[in-house]
């Protein structure tokens, strides 16, 4: 047996780990939200509420196949959800406040944790790590939930707002989508389509996540599970995909 | 050559009560001194280890108020080498109704030790066996269970009753962690003060009391000075003295070979149980071996061809061609005769050539009849991960053809001779676990370790030494004691850095295992002995004057630390040499080829030799005081199992 | 046959040093060696020349302790399945590889010199609440509570954890979940551990976090790379004890 050396070439540059020194700190105990498993008990409970809130906005997206008036009818129908019960358009804010503080608190725990995670590993291998487990959409989570919501911006000014639309904020919302994914604009569309993608690999995994975050999940529950996540998402881009494709091939006009 | 010994007085007084054997441990309990509980937290214990016995003292010591200072050479006390117990542990709890006993757990360790254990001891642990099961399941041990609910039991080699507790192949790592868990509590609640990654290199003894210990922080290099009003050792066996055993490669003997320095006396050192299932080496480079837990004895059956020098693979050997050895001498117990007898056994066909695999050293474990029979889920289900572990070490699939297996090194039944008590003969020094001789005599039954281990460190020690810190605090320690064991470390540590010499410590190492599984292994003559008691002061001397060790001392210097191993291996080789010589009938797992039967098998000589063989540590080579071993209650007769 | 190797080691003198990787030329290396064995040639080697050894961690080298562990080629105790570093012989090499390897990386695990890390955060999660109080000698008889077999095997699965910290390597958020989870699940599925069951989840959870680790975003790594194969649900277990428990 022989053993020959090289010293001191090094191969990789290695950020020093500098301050990983560390003795046993007493911890800093942050109660339920301070925790991790309750970060992760929020962006799942938050996950869940915008879930909910995307299988029916594509419900009533679909509703444009029915024509103009059918989906102007159930634009309007949102904003006086309620009446005569609640004044107008209360219901319809109500949702609207808890999406927003649902995206809110959501995006708080992913960067929290993303925070905590980068603390947790400063030092990264030479060797490129494998990945070994549960498939590429988990690795997109993080930038995906990004472009989602950059998307979701951009898709607010398009479609509600109307600022970035060519039929502009006074268009019915029927005109709106029909100007808005003109196959001229197939671009936007493309964006759309995009984007979409990303949500259905979020969901992919986010959705099974979900259960096993809040403690609903066990070994026997994973593969029924995980059909269920690829399913719904599968459905959700292609329930919101047909739309835009509808009116960018002239279906829906 | 050191082969001369002196003879001192005997040992008289082992401290254990009269009267009738049930009641003796009753009567220890209720005569042993009580602790003022508001003193306790003023009496100070070191305990080195945290096996399942220095785990189980230092947690239930703590638990009981003591303030106690704990020490491993591991990164945790989880990772002592208890964790590595595959088989099971013994209790008597008689679950099955096989007509199980206190009795008879205590008569069959003590017949199965070869009449060379204490009775009284003996019968200790059998009593205290059953609170083992009761306390290890209220910690959340998973023990096997059966479908009702309770607890499943198997039988094991040497014992013909279902008593042997397990947790699959992992009933060591489990105790132990519940051990650990209770430990780590303790630690919580700051009654122990844990040190790890912390390897003890002396005892302090003061005004004639153990007193403390000196330890080398093995992350800085550190070396620090602890004392105590008792010090606890719980350091394990000493198997890797023969560099290749079953032990974790940390297992070492420097603990209590420098107490043993310091005044305690070694006993029975040549006592070692070679286990009969392990993975034969595959070459030079082996650096330990693995144990196959002797459970799969139950099912496999051994064999080896018939004719020597067969070297067809074992599918094309027809059955009447196979010499399936231990059913064949052995019809009562077949497959399941105790291990020095299975071991020997698989030597003897090897030297008669019958041997299999490379270099004709191993014999056929076989598990065709046993998936024939119970079905292939069934054996993976009972023996899953062991056929797994050898397939990985191996690279050969056990489903498919027989295992090979070997004996090797497996435990030491020698140790630092202690009272009724578990007190050595430096008081204020207990010894718990494998580190002490006390309760397998000659030979150790299958699972009866894991016993032992946890009857001295949760039931036996917190007791007996309550007795003795009862008499504390014992007050200041004179500051030269405690110097000058300390400049005795440093100066060792100093000669092993700056000596750069031309071998290895482990090179070093690996031919004084040879020499003593070549000369003082499964079988010993007088003339293999005076080989070894030749060769090992030559070894050691060059050792001494040419062992290479690199780095600093004042960091984690992994070479050091198994220079310094093996320093103190080499003194207690000898000593081993020394005792096995001197007993020159068989006994156990220790096995003199003058004295056998017209059968070879092992032949006691009681008239002579049944004492222990206390060795008290003399500059001018070791002094035996024999301990003489008398039977009241167990019949001597001669081992047997035809 | 023998083999010829190349080795990308990491070695760093002690806690406040930087490390770098050092090339190091293996021959003659046996298929039936085990990763350590070569390692432990390769080291007297270093020593005859009067070089530091590597220091790694090992100890029973039968895959039982939990000592051992280096992240081999990416993967934390290497490409084999369920195996640990000790456990893993020569013949899954090819001849002539480049064999990069490096200690754990995870802030709470400080690399305390070459490949050894300290892994005492873990000792220190337990200490929060990985146990079952009850003292020696306190006991009702083994036999007075039945368990349920599968929930005693379940419970046995979730127990086999050896505390080698390799999901925490493998975790991309550094998170020891599957350790934590493994602990929290063994004790949970047993009538034994209900009592403390509820404050347990929460000790060792908050424990868990103020050592540094990351938390668990549910991408299976450390399940994989995990020695033992600790199933993923018992972080769904965990989970849900924290969560009742919160309540
Ligand atoms: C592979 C294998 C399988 C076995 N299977 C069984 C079985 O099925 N049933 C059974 O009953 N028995 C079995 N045994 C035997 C049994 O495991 C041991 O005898 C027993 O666990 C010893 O426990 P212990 O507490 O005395 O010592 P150990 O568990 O060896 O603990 C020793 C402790 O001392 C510490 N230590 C040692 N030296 C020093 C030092 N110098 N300074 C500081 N600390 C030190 C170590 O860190 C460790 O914590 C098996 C043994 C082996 C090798
Ligand atoms: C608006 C659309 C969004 C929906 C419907 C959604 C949904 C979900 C769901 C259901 C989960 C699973 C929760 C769990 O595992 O416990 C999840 C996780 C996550 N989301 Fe979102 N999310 C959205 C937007 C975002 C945004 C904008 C970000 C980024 C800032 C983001 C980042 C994450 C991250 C990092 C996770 C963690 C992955 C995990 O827990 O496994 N999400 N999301
Ligand atoms: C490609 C498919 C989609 C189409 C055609 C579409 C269409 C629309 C339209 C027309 C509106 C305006 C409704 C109104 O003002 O009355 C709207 C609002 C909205 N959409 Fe979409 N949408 C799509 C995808 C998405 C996706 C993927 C998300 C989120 C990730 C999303 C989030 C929202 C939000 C938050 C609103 C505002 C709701 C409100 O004001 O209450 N949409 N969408
Ligand atoms: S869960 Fe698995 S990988 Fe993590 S410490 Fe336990 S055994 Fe190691
Ligand atoms: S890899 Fe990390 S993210 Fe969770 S599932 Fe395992 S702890
Ligand atoms: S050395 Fe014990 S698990 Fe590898």
């Amino acid at each position: 047996m022989t053993a020959t050396i090289e010293r001191g070439s090094a191969t990789a540059s290695v950020n020093p780990p500098a301050d990983t020194v560390k003795t046993a700190k007493p911890g800093r105990k942050g109660g339920f939200l301070g925790s991790s498993n309750g970060k992760k008990a929020v962006m799942a409970i938050t996950g869940a509420v915008m879930v909910l809130f995307l299988i029916g906005h594509m419900a009533g997206n679909l509703k444009s196949f029915a024509g103009a008036e059918s989906f102007n009818a159930y634009a309007a129908f949102l904003r006086t959800m309620g009446e005569p019960i609640l004044p107008h358009r209360v219901l319809l804010t109500v949702v609207e406040v808890a999406l927003v503080v649902a995206v809110a608190l959501h995006m708080w725990s992913a960067i929290s944790l993303a925070r905590r995670a980068s603390k947790a590993r400063p030092v990264k291998y030479a060797a490129r790590r494998k990945s070994r487990a549960n498939g590429y959409a988990v690795h997109t989570m993080r930038y995906g939930g990004v472009i989602i919501v950059l998307f979701v911006i951009y898709h607010l000014l398009d479609l509600t707002f109307g600022a970035a639309n060519p039929a502009g904020g006074g268009a019915t919302p029927y005109d709106r989508l029909v100007e808005g994914f003109a196959p001229s604009r197939w671009w936007v569309t493309l964006f759309y389509v995009l984007a979409l993608v990303m949500v259905g690999l979020h969901l992919r995994h986010g959705l099974w996540s979900a259960f096993q975050t809040l403690g609903l999940a066990s070994s026997r529950s994973y593969r029924p599970l995980k059909a269920v996540a690829a399913g719904l998402s599968a459905l959700l881009v292609i329930g919101f995909l047909v739309v835009p494709v509808a009116v960018a091939i002239g279906v829906i006009k | 050559m050191s082969t001369g010994y002196t003879e001192g007085e005997p040992i008289r007084d082992t401290k254990a009560p009269e009267g009738p054997i049930e009641d003796r441990w009753e009567k220890r309990k209720f005569s042993a001194k009580l602790v003022n509980p508001a003193n306790k937290r003023k009496l100070h214990v070191i305990v080195v280890g945290t096996g399942l016995a220095g785990g189980s003292a230092a947690a239930t010591l703590g638990e009981l108020g003591y303030n106690v200072t704990s020490f491993c050479y591991q990164d945790t006390p989880r990772r002592a080498h208890s964790i590595a117990a595959q088989g099971g542990i013994n209790a008597a709890k008689n679950y099955r109704g096989d007509g199980d006993s206190i009795y008879r757990l205590f008569y069959d360790t003590v017949k199965g030790g070869d009449f060379r254990a204490r009775e009284s001891n003996v019968y200790r642990l059998a009593q205290v066996s059953v609170n083992i099961i009761d306390q290890a399941v209220a910690q959340g041990v998973p023990f096997a269970r059966e479908y009702g609910g309770l607890l499943d039991t198997r039988s094991f080699g040497g014992a013909q009753v279902s008593r042997t507790f397990y947790a699959r192949g992992q009933t060591g790592q489990q105790l132990l962690l519940g051990a650990y868990q209770a430990l780590e509590r303790q630690i919580a609640a700051g009654t122990v003060k844990m040190h790890t990654r912390h390897e003890m290199l002396d005892l302090i003894v003061s005004d004639g009391r153990a007193r403390g210990v000196i330890v080398r922080d093995m992350v800085t290099g550190e070396i620090e000075r602890h004392v105590a009003d008792a010090v606890v050792l719980a350091s394990g066996g000493y198997g890797n003295v023969f560099f290749l055993s079953t032990n974790a490669k940390g297992c070492n003997t420097t603990a209590i070979w420098r107490a043993h320095r310091r005044g305690a006396m070694f006993a029975n050192p040549c006592y070692t149980q070679i286990h009969p299932t392990c993975i034969p080496v595959s070459g030079d480079h082996q650096s330990k071996l693995t144990l196959m837990s002797e459970s799969l004895r139950n099912d496999g059956r051994v064999w080896v061809p018939l004719k020597a020098g067969d070297t067809r693979p074992a599918s094309a050997i027809p059955e009447e061609e196979r010499d399936y050895y231990l059913e064949r001498i052995y019809p009562a117990f077949g497959n399941l005769v105790p291990r020095d007898i299975a071991s020997r056994a698989a030597k003897n066909v090897c030297d008669e050539g019958r041997g299999v695999g490379p270099g004709g050293l191993g014999v056929y474990l076989d598990f065709a009849d046993a998936i024939r029979r119970l079905g292939r889920e069934a054996v993976e289900k009972k023996y899953g991960n062991l056929f797994e572990m050898y397939e990985r070490i191996t690279g050969e699939d056990p489903y498919a053809q027989p295992m090979r297996i070997y004996p090797a090194v497996h435990y030491t039944m020698g140790g630092l001779w202690v009272d009724y008590d578990l007190q050595s003969t430096i008081p204020g020094l207990f010894v718990i676990g494998e580190a002490n001789f006390s309760d397998h005599g000659a030979n150790r039954l299958g699972a009866s370790a894991l016993m032992q281990g946890l009857s001295d460190g949760y039931f036996v020690l917190p007791t007996t030494i309550g007795d003795y810190l009862a008499n504390g605090p014992y007050g200041e320690v004179d500051e030269d004691d405690v110097t000058e064991a300390e400049a005795e470390v440093r100066q060792k540590i100093e000669k092993l850095l700056t000596n750069n010499g031309t071998r290895t410590a482990d090179s070093y190492h690996r031919e004084l295992g040879r020499i003593m599984w070549e000369y003082c292994g499964m079988e010993r003559t007088e003339e293999s002995l005076r080989k070894a008691l030749e060769r090992i002061p030559e070894l050691r001397e060059e050792f001494w004057q040419n062992v290479k060790v690199s780095g600093e001392a004042d960091e984690l210097n992994q070479a050091l630390e198994r220079a310094g191993r093996v320093g103190d291996f080499f003194d207690l080789a000898e000593l081993m040499c020394i005792d096995a010589l001197h007993r020159t009938e068989s006994c156990g797992g220790h096995f003199r080829a003058e004295s056998q039967d017209a059968d070879g098998e092992a032949l006691r000589d009681d008239e002579n030799f049944s004492y222990v063989a206390a060795w008290e540590y003399g500059e001018q080579g070791p002094i035996l005081h024999k301990e003489d071993l008398d039977y009241e209650y167990v019949k001597m007769s001669q081992r047997s199992y035809k | 046959m023998s083999m010829n190797l190349t080795l990308k080691v990491w070695r760093q003198k002690g806690p406040k040093d930087k490390g770098r990787m050092v090339n190091y030329r293996v021959e003659d290396v046996s298929p039936d060696m085990s990763f350590l064995e070569m390692l432990d040639v390769l080291n007297e080697r270093l020593i005859l020349e009067g070089d530091d050894p590597i220091a790694f961690d090992h100890d029973c080298r039968e895959g039982i302790c939990g000592m051992c562990g280096m992240v081999i080629n990416g993967v934390a105790h290497g490409e084999q399945v369920a195996t640990t570093t000790c456990q893993l012989h020569m013949r899954h090499f090819e001849d002539n590889a480049v064999i990069t390897i490096e200690p754990w990386r995870a802030a709470p695990f400080p690399v305390v010199k070459d490949l050894v890390v300290d892994r005492s955060a873990f000792d220190r999660i337990i200490q929060a609440g990985g146990f079952i109080s009850v003292p020696a000698g306190s006991a009702p008889d083994a036999h007075s509570v039945p368990v349920k077999k599968v929930d005693a095997d379940a419970a046995f699965d979730a127990a086999t954890c050896i505390g080698c910290g390799a999901c925490v390597a493998a975790c991309p958020n550094g998170s020891a979940s599957l350790f934590t989870a493994a602990k929290i699940t063994h004790l949970s599925l047993l009538p034994q551990g209900q009592p403390e069951r509820d404050s347990r989840a929460v000790a060792m959870v908050e424990q868990m976090d103020a050592e540094g680790f990351g938390g668990c975003t549910n991408t299976g790594e450390c399940t994989a790379v995990c020695p033992k194969g600790i199933p993923l649900d018992t972080i769904a277990q965990m989970n849900h004890d924290y969560l009742r428990a919160a309540k």
